[in-house]
């Protein structure tokens, strides 16, 4: 009887728990895939070219090519360069991108981990993502690669701040920290309407925490190289990749929780709420990253003092006043929800 | 509770076992990281109690931004830690003096530790059930009803001092070119661009 306990008490539920992580992590991996290889093709496009277009129909093999590729090479790891750390950067950074997605509610009650403060636990996790990158930098032992990591540390302790307050200000709207209820406080009007100028400093916040253009200061190929990723080859350099797009693609899930409605339908009307919620989150995303993307095709990159300027003179104190004003208004209208 | 015993005794072995390596550790970076490992496993600790609030808040703060900035300084700072190390025979003395001191200190005042006779009262009061209200209800109706002043007064503190290290160390150097903002906005392109028709082979 006890023995029996034992496998129903403890070994099924770790299994089940199991399952749902590969549930997760495997579509978002195959994600990361189509998005590199979406990218590409968005930027062919908006350059005049054709992008992949070689392996497989319309090129759509291209980041399984790429992904053996970077399998079949061979890791060098620099003699001065600090082994452990060094291998340990790239799975942080890995790592990190994928620990996020526990907590993203897909649809009504599709969610691994429901937890009373799950929009902390992504701001926790999107303030670690530093780490790989400062540790890379330094493991290295290269100039370039501590260059680019000293960069992105400030970067990306600068645009957190204002990040900070794009989710009190959320917060202050839904009255919880919960995920689900903020999607569910959505229901009537979707976020980025009323909370407009937040939403703008967290898709930028957001393209700055993910260093990409124009924030790409800590990898500006033309200075550094490749920044803190100048000495990392093969599958420690793909792990990179894949931490970063999953990255990418997690801040963009975020971003369509907080301000665009999660899986609610734009109108509850009849055409609208017969297409299930998890396909209008996933569209919604999509749409997201394509911002991203396009935002890449077409910027110049920032220079370092701008960058800093636009962090914490105009995105800080723009946010603080805004948290401010809406804390205000809810109160003085009597909008607080209960 | 086999379970939470097992996790609890992991936690709090790693912590302190972290929280000695970043004493004992030869290079400065490794300590820094071993911090943040403890700081990790207290988190851990936290949501073991149910404090999950407290357990991401101390996630954010210190591992997110505060042990960031001592990463960031310790791999900037070229110290040398043999030269450090070769007086460390010469001040041990001293150095167990002060260490002696302070634990007899510690030791009185725990010692001497009584219970104030209007805290059984204090815990009298109704506390939410936790099931009830999450954590950082509770903590936001404690913090912004009863200690309202004291949190305001500690964030003022804060203030103060973050307004104390950038005026310590603001100063403006003569001879750096700066961009100024404003003088850039204001500049108006037919002033300052001027269109020339280049003939082939012509020049400037």
């Amino acid at each position: 009887m006890a023995e029996s306990n034992f496998w129903v008490d403890y070994i099924l539920p770790l299994l089940l728990i199991v399952g749902y992580i590969a549930a997760i992590v495997v579509p978002v991996l195959l994600v990361v895939a189509v998005v590199t290889y979406g990218e590409r093709k968005i930027w062919a496009a908006m350059q005049y070219r054709k992008g992949p277009n070689v392996v497989g129909p319309f090129g759509l093999f291209q980041p399984l090519a790429d992904g053996l590729k970077l399998l079949m090479k061979e890791t060098i790891i620099p003699t001065g360069a600090n082994r452990i750390l060094f291998i340990m950067a790239p799975m942080i950074m890995f790592a990190l991108g994928l620990i996020g997605w526990a907590v993203i509610p897909f649809d009504t009650h599709l969610v691994l981990a429901d937890i009373n403060v799950g929009i902390l636990y992504l701001f926790a996790v999107s303030s670690l993502g530093v780490y790989g990158i400062i540790i890379a930098g330094w493991a290295s032992n290269s100039k370039y690669g501590f260059l680019g990591a000293m960069r992105s540390a400030a970067q990306m302790v600068s645009y957190e701040v204002s990040i900070g307050f794009v989710l009190v200000t959320v917060m202050l709207a839904a009255g919880s920290l919960n995920l689900s209820d903020i999607v569910e406080a959505q229901k009537g009007l979707w976020f980025f309407i009323p909370l407009a100028p937040m939403f703008i400093i967290y898709f930028i916040s957001a393209l700055a925490e993910t260093n990409r253009t124009p924030f790409d200061l800590p990898e500006a190929e033309g200075e550094l190289v490749a920044g803190y990723q100048v000495e990392y080859s093969a599958m420690t350099w793909a792990l990179f990749m894949l931490g970063e797009y999953a990255n990418i693609v997690l801040l963009s899930g975020l971003c369509v929780i907080l301000f665009l409605g999660g899986w609610l339908p734009p109108f509850h009307v009849e055409p609208f709420i017969w297409i299930p919620g998890v396909v209008w989150f996933i569209a919604k995303t999509a749409f997201v990253i394509f911002l991203f993307t396009w935002v890449r095709a077409t910027m110049p990159r920032y220079r370092y003092d701008q960058l800093m300027r636009l962090g914490w003179k105009v995105f800080l104190p723009a946010s603080l006043a805004w948290v401010v004003i809406t804390a205000g208004a809810m109160h003085l209208f009597g909008w607080m929800p209960q | 509770m086999v379970v939470q015993a097992l996790v609890f005794y992991g936690l709090a072995f790693v912590a302190v076992a972290s929280g000695v390596m970043v004493v004992v550790s030869r290079n400065p970076v490794h300590s820094v990281l071993f911090l943040i490992l403890a700081f990790f496993n207290a988190a851990g600790l936290f949501v073991l109690m149910g404090a999950e609030f407290l357990a991401m808040i101390l996630i954010v703060v210190y591992v997110g931004a505060v042990a960031v900035l001592f990463l960031f300084v310790v791999m900037m700072l070229d110290i040398n830690f043999v030269e450090l190390r070769q007086g460390f025979l010469r001040y041990l003395p001293i150095g167990t003096l002060i260490g002696l001191v302070l634990l007899a200190e510690l030791i009185l005042v725990v010692g001497g530790w009584t219970v104030a006779p209007e805290v059984p009262q204090a815990l009298g009061t109704p506390i939410p059930p936790p099931n009830e209200v999450s954590n950082i209800d509770a903590l936001g109706r404690l913090i912004y009803t009863r200690y309202v002043l004291l949190f305001q007064i500690s964030g003022l503190v804060l203030l103060i001092a973050m307004i104390g290290a950038i005026v310590l160390t603001l100063r403006s150097r003569v001879g750096v070119k700066k961009q100024s903002i404003e003088t850039q906005n204001a500049r108006d392109p037919a002033d300052v661009i001027k269109v020339i028709k280049v003939t082939r082979g012509g020049g400037v």
